[in-house]
């Protein structure tokens, strides 16, 4: 055997290795999280745990493992944040693909980017310092450290992904379409409307969802800027406790084994499984405008 | 020769940035006659062709001096609502290009955008539009699927009933044929002479039996330049310039 084919075996095996054990991890912490999660059931009901809203690990006597408001508070302060973010993130990506003159949007697009970049923790401070007093005194509350501001800062968080990736899919509509609405003597702004944000939209959703996909699974901003306080939420006003929040403030203090520690990981898993969906989703959207841009 | 002019241009010259694409272009359209414009790639007629409804100005870097007349009034001067001029001169491009929506729904777009409100009216002119485009009996049980699921050469007419809708004064048309297919073709062509009787037609085509077979007049471009301009028949047999009888005896292309 020649030194060719020597080389050529090598990378062969060494990228197959590489691949194999990637998934190989990916998939020992499904199943780690899924061995230890499902352990929390022999103890609790599937019913208590889903429905109810009390979550009282320590309470003495008659603890409770009821997520309901942890998920309840998850998706709140996520819709919250794609309400400011998706007609933001929209704009933008339509402003920066049809509107801004070429050079704009050369230097507006890696500037949104980079905001991707900002370390959650300090997107967090910046909730702390400065949003929550200022939410504090503009509704004239106690404390800012609620669900809004936890959305607001998952909003900022999750526009860099939402702009990105509509922009790109707002720009690879045919420019066929957007002639021929032009032709017909229909202008900039119908044409935008009516024509390409539509052609666009598969792409459009499957940004959002990706969006959606990065602030549910939020931990640092939202533990730091929501006040983490267990109950269920009433208004945007209220402080909430999400379930990234509620893994990250007990896992580090949980005794090994109890049912308080296999719960925190059943928690994990319904998190698991609802970013999977979200992710899929998007997958599937994806996928669809791909295909569409040939 | 032509007495009823519908779209002139005068002294017509474009720059598309430092270059100049088009030299003192002078040409009469004559109204409900079908004018075909022929000449090697390059050339300037499809850049020509889209003047007469102001959509090279969506290209940034344009520049246009000279005068275009639509019934005798200027389209490039100022205070000229673009809107309302492509309204007046619908363009069918080279690509077929209908819309990602239901077939009904391509149709009905212009008129919606236009203001139409009246849903009847609306189908009645739809119908009417894919009759006169010899499509009404493949499409008419499948108004609301898909118009990409069509062929190309019925996307085509899609397109041309899209046009035909919001009842312009000009089509222009720029290769309309040159994806589809020779039976498509045909249908096409069948349909711009039919068409004459009511609309005026400026087609571009780089395929001279075709300019032939359609057009009533013919112009030669060739680098920016009209090089002659008159009756098909006549520019075809007896050309005057020499370059005319060089490209339609197919000594370059």
């Amino acid at each position: 055997m020649n030194i060719r084919n020597i080389t050529d075996k090598f990378f062969h095996y060494f990228f197959l290795v590489s691949g194999v054990s990637a998934i190989g991890i990916l998939f020992a912490i499904f199943v780690m999280l899924a061995m230890n999660g499902l352990q929390t059931f022999t103890d609790v009901s599937i019913s208590q745990f889903f429905l109810s809203t009390r979550w009282n690990p320590s309470a003495f006597g008659e603890p409770s493992y009821g997520i309901l408001s942890l998920v309840v508070s998850s998706i709140m302060v996520t819709l919250g944040a794609m309400v400011i973010a998706v007609p933001l993130g929209i704009g933008t990506a339509a402003y920066l693909s049809e509107i801004a003159p070429p050079f704009l949007r050369e230097t507006l697009k890696p500037v949104v980017e980079i905001l991707a970049g900002i370390p959650s923790v300090v997107v967090g401070f910046f909730g702390i310092v400065f949003l929550g007093p200022l939410i504090a005194d503009v509704f004239n509350l106690t404390s800012g450290l609620n669900a809004l501001n936890g959305s607001i800062l998952l909003a900022i968080m999750a526009l860099p992904t939402i702009v990105s990736v509509s922009e790109d899919a707002i720009r690879s509509v045919p420019k066929d379409f957007k002639e021929a609405s032009y032709a017909l003597g229909v202008n900039r702004w119908l044409t935008l409307v009516k024509i390409t944000l539509p052609a666009a939209s598969s792409g459009i959703v499957a940004a959002v969802m990706l969006g959606i996909g990065r602030a549910i699974g939020e931990t640092m901003t939202v533990l730091m800027a929501t006040g983490n306080a267990l109950q269920m939420p009433g208004s945007f006003f209220d402080s909430v406790r999400t379930m990234t929040a509620n893994i990250a403030i007990e896992l580090g203090e949980v005794p090994f084994g109890t049912t308080h520690y296999f719960g925190l990981f059943a928690v994990g898993l319904v998190l698991f499984f609802m970013s999977l969906a979200v992710n899929l989703t998007a997958e599937h959207f994806t996928k669809k405008y791909r295909r569409y841009r040939t | 020769m032509i007495t009823s002019p519908k779209v002139e241009t005068k002294n017509l010259n474009l720059y598309y940035t430092e270059n100049q694409v088009l030299h003192d272009v002078n040409i009469t359209i004559a109204e409900k006659k079908v004018t075909a414009l022929i000449g090697p790639s390059g050339c300037g007629k499809s850049t020509l062709l889209r003047c007469f409804n102001r959509l090279n100005e969506l290209i940034v870097g344009t520049r246009i001096e000279g005068e275009i007349l639509l019934d005798g009034k200027n389209i490039y001067q100022n205070g000229m609502d673009v809107v309302d001029i492509r309204r007046r001169v619908g363009l069918i491009f080279q690509k077929p290009n209908p819309f990602p929506k239901s077939i009904y729904d391509n149709i009905a777009f212009g008129l919606k955008i236009g203001g139409m409100k009246n849903k009847s009216r609306i189908s009645e002119i739809a119908e009417k539009s894919l009759i006169d485009t010899g499509l009404w009996e493949e499409v008419k049980d499948r108004l609301h699927t898909s118009a990409l699921d069509l062929s190309g050469g019925q996307q085509q007419r899609l397109c041309i009933a899209r046009a035909l809708a919001i009842e312009p004064e000009v089509i222009l048309m720029d290769e309309p044929t040159s994806a589809l297919d020779p039976a498509a073709t045909f249908k096409i062509e069948e349909l711009v002479t039919q068409l004459k009787n009511s609309y005026t037609i400026i087609i571009v085509t780089h395929n001279m039996q075709q300019a032939g077979r359609v057009s009533d007049f013919t112009g030669f471009l060739y680098l920016g330049k009209l090089i002659e301009f008159g009756n098909t028949n006549i520019l075809f047999t007896r050309p005057k310039e020499k370059l005319t009888e060089n490209y339609i005896s197919g000594r370059f292309g």
